[in-house]
């Protein structure tokens, strides 16, 4: 009987020591005949992080990928990028053959090495890095070297309710940013409150999320230009902050704001623009989109974000394309990628989503697509005035966003970096610290961690 | 009546048979010892699936998390063996302290109360007579929504500005407080939204006071004994062994708290708002090995959940021994 329990034992451990998997970062070196349009394709082609539901901009993108490779075939594995899940496949070896990532997470992911350098993949495919957005192809790159090949710009706008700024004999260069005693002043005129119940937010300074472009306007930075140095403490980091906090406190304190701002429909025809219940807040543009759908009669008034010394400016994001190491198939993820962000890929399903739109009735609001000519591109020759002013100038702000963006450099840490600050920024709204304690603490907190990240890299590199 | 004596003696062979011989009763024993060596064999066949099944996904994974815990491990690349250093770290991380703290208090509080509510619903169910099908249903209900669902839900229920629970609390004049974002008030909330999900405490304890003889009331009612009296002296002690498991199985739940404070504090409810009061361990534990990829670091903490959770249910499996009633030690 011992015996029989031995077997199923071991048995069992067999099983399981089979899932283990090899991991990533032990991949064999690279070579330049690993990105050759001729390499040898193994299989299918694995995308995770990526869908095409109902969006004619992916599936016209998809399309022209597909065509590229011939006769590989394209498995998707839909919705965005799972960390959990894409690092349970690399642990039991069974790596994806590319992945669409939030640009933030490929400094982190490469300095690991868990990505593929890319510069031999756009050299060989003929790639110009110089049309990608700055900041878009700054933030994939990491320590020198590209690992990521960037897609989508996501930036913010000034967006405002224009019948309560006119009650309020305010205007939206009043709430864009250029003047922050000008916001302060038009959040009470705007803010209205009635029996403990805040019936009109007037201004939403959006926190946690946009300290960031706080601190751009006002002058500074969070993380130097190589991403080894935090300067989460600086002066303009608090100072922006504690405006930032001071608006929510104007309007009984972020906690009221914060619920207040929970209620409304916000993807839906009663958001809070539609039902007056907000004045004006900063926001990413592709939310242009689902009001011009939802709601295009609401009293939208469009500005971009300003600096405080009267620049627009705003604070980008967007995705990017990363091949893991250990991808069975680097040259088709190569061409994929590639084509999948080439001018006449975003043309095509520019065109896909003017037309869709016109058909629908609807106004084509632009694309921003993390390359500049394909972005002049669709904004010379598809987008087409509506005759609805405030809509055609929400466009107008849109572009003028997109061409003077910065964003976080890529680093090590990113993860780390991003819950120092955020987390600073969540106890002084929580009431648990003041800003200065809390960016000091996080200052603390985010140099550690890039520190010991950068130290391992270093010595990678070195050994 | 021998209520609430509760410690189990084995009883002693004479005890299993009065009449018989010492020497009877030895044969007796071992008779039915060697019929279970016969059948250990086939028992062990058909309980394989679950052996192992219980071997691949649980025993060798855990085993394996005590292996990467000694580990800088990143889950990408091959883990290095670093002792202790994990445990040691663990020691010294303010957050997991924080993060254990808000455990133990979430626990302290959540688990009283939810089997309390658990045992009044479940008498409320046992004087309902043809309704209690229909109310079973109802409580029940809430277990089959999903924690997540649960995680939103509480957002919009605690808001603190036109959320329904303020609205109540305001009918009576008291102002409510921001639930969801007032660090004083979040666990609170968190609490009262678990007892949502009190569905099947409600059920097991209800099939035990259905198993409580009626003649035991009766004869606390002969002795003068109010629903007070009776519900302590009778009700309870009978039940003790059901109010036990409910006891363990929810600290132990409590414990290991994460999706639905993870879904309204840190994950799809907010992308970027978050609140500590509301990050319990486990949360901690997950976010260091999926976002900041320190599987080695994540696997030392859960161990230290583990031996914690181990000790607590050890504790209260020994004060059990002077409380709990089995009607087999009878």
């Amino acid at each position: 009987m011992r015996r029989t329990a031995m077997l199923v034992a071991a048995g069992a451990l067999t099983v399981s020591g089979c899932a283990q998997g090899s991991g990533g970062g032990t991949a064999e070196p690279l070579s330049s005949d690993d990105f050759a349009e001729t390499a040898t394709a193994e299989g299918p082609l694995t995308v995770m992080g990526f869908g095409t539901a109902d969006d004619e901009i992916a599936q016209q993108r998809l399309q022209r990928a597909e065509e590229a490779l011939g006769d590989t075939e394209v498995q998707l594995i839909e919705g965005e990028l799972d960390m959990q899940q894409f690092l349970s496949s690399v642990a039991s070896g069974d790596v994806p053959g590319i992945i669409n990532a939030d640009r933030a997470q490929i400094g982190t992911l490469a300095s690991r090495g868990a990505v593929m350098p890319l510069t031999e993949c756009l050299s060989q495919r003929g790639v110009d890095t110089s049309v990608f957005v700055e900041s878009a192809l700054a933030q994939v790159t990491f320590d020198g070297q590209v690992y990521g090949i960037p897609e989508f710009n996501t930036v913010q706008l000034t967006m405002a309710n224009q019948e309560l700024l006119d009650e309020a004999g305010l205007t939206v260069e009043d709430v864009n940013g250029s003047s922050w005693e000008d916001v302060t002043a038009a959040t009470e005129q705007l803010f209205v409150e009635e029996g403990g119940r805040i019936e009109v937010i007037g201004y939403d300074s959006k926190l946690p999320e946009f300290l960031p472009l706080w601190v751009h306007a006002n002058g500074g930075s969070m993380i130097s230009d190589d991403g080894r140095t935090a300067t989460l403490d600086s002066p303009e980091v608090v100072e922006a902050l504690e405006w930032a906090v001071s608006i929510y406190d104007l309007q009984g304190g972020f906690g009221d704001v914060k619920a207040a701002r929970e209620i409304p429909d916000f993807f839906g025809d009663t958001n809070q623009f539609a039902t007056g219940v907000l004045g004006a807040m900063p926001m990413e543009q592709w939310y242009v989109n689902v009001l011009n759908e939802v709601s295009a009669d609401a009293p939208m008034a469009f500005d971009t974000v300003y600096s405080r010394q009267g620049e627009p400016i705003a604070f980008a994001n967007g995705a990017a394309w990363a091949i893991p190491v250990g991808s069975a198939n680097p040259a088709a993820a190569c061409t994929f990628a590639t084509t999948m962000v080439e001018t006449e890929s975003w043309m095509a399903a520019a065109e896909a989503r003017a037309t869709a739109r016109e058909e629908a009735g609807l106004q084509f609001t632009g694309l921003l697509t993390g390359n500049q000519e394909a972005d002049r591109q669709i904004q010379d020759e598809l987008v087409q005035p509506s005759g609805e002013e405030n809509w055609d100038h929400a466009v107008e702000v849109l572009y003028a966003a997109n061409d003077n963006t910065v964003a976080f450099p890529a680093n090590p840490a990113d993860a780390e970096f991003k819950q120092a600050w955020q987390d600073a920024v969540n106890r002084v709204l929580n009431g648990q610290q003041e800003p200065q304690e809390a960016m000091s603490q996080a200052q603390e907190e985010a140099q550690e961690a890039l520190d010991e990240r950068w130290a391992a890299w270093d010595e990678e590199q070195d050994g | 009546m021998a209520v609430g004596t509760g410690r189990a003696v084995p009883p002693s062979a004479a005890e299993e048979d009065p009449v018989a011989p010492p020497g009877r009763a030895r044969r007796r024993r071992s008779r039915p010892e060697s019929v279970r060596r016969g059948d250990l064999r086939p028992a062990l066949l058909f309980l394989s699936p679950w052996i192992v099944g219980f071997l691949v996904f649980t025993a060798w994974p855990v085993g394996y998390t005590f292996y990467l815990s000694l580990t800088d491990y990143d889950v990408i690349n091959d883990p290095s063996f670093v002792g202790l250093d994990n445990y040691r770290a663990v020691a010294q991380d303010d957050d997991a302290r924080r993060a254990m703290a808000n455990t133990i208090f979430y626990t302290a509080f959540q688990v009283p109360l939810y089997v309390v509510v658990s045992l009044g619903l479940a008498m409320l169910l046992n004087q309902a007579g043809r309704a209690s099908g229909f109310f079973r249903t109802v409580f029940f209900l809430p277990n089959m929504t999903p924690p997540v669902a649960t995680g939103v839900l509480l957002l919009f229920l605690f808001n603190g500005q036109n959320g329904l629970v303020n609205d109540v609390l305001g009918w009576v004049g008291i102002d409510g407080p921001n639930w969801t974002s007032d660090p004083t008030w979040v666990k609170p909330g968190l609490i009262l939204m678990s007892l949502l999900s009190v569905g099947g405490s409600v059920i097991i304890l209800l099939a035990a006071l259905r198993n409580v003889p009626e003649e035991l009331y009766d004869a606390a009612r002969v002795d003068g004994a109010g629903f007070l009296r009776r519900t302590w002296s009778v009700t309870v002690p009978m039940i003790s062994g059901s109010l036990l498991f409910v006891f363990i199985v929810n600290t132990i739940a409590a414990l290991q708290s994460f999706t639905e404070a993870y879904t309204a504090f840190f994950g799809v409810g907010n992308t970027t708002y978050s609140n500590e009061a509301a990050e319990f361990y486990v949360i901690h534990v997950f976010r260091q090995a999926f976002e900041f990829l320190q599987m080695g670091y994540a696997s030392a903490l859960a161990w230290v959940l583990f031996v914690v959770i181990m000790g607590i249910t050890a504790v209260q499996l020994y004060v059990s021994k002077r409380l709990v009633f089995y009607q087999g030690d009878q």
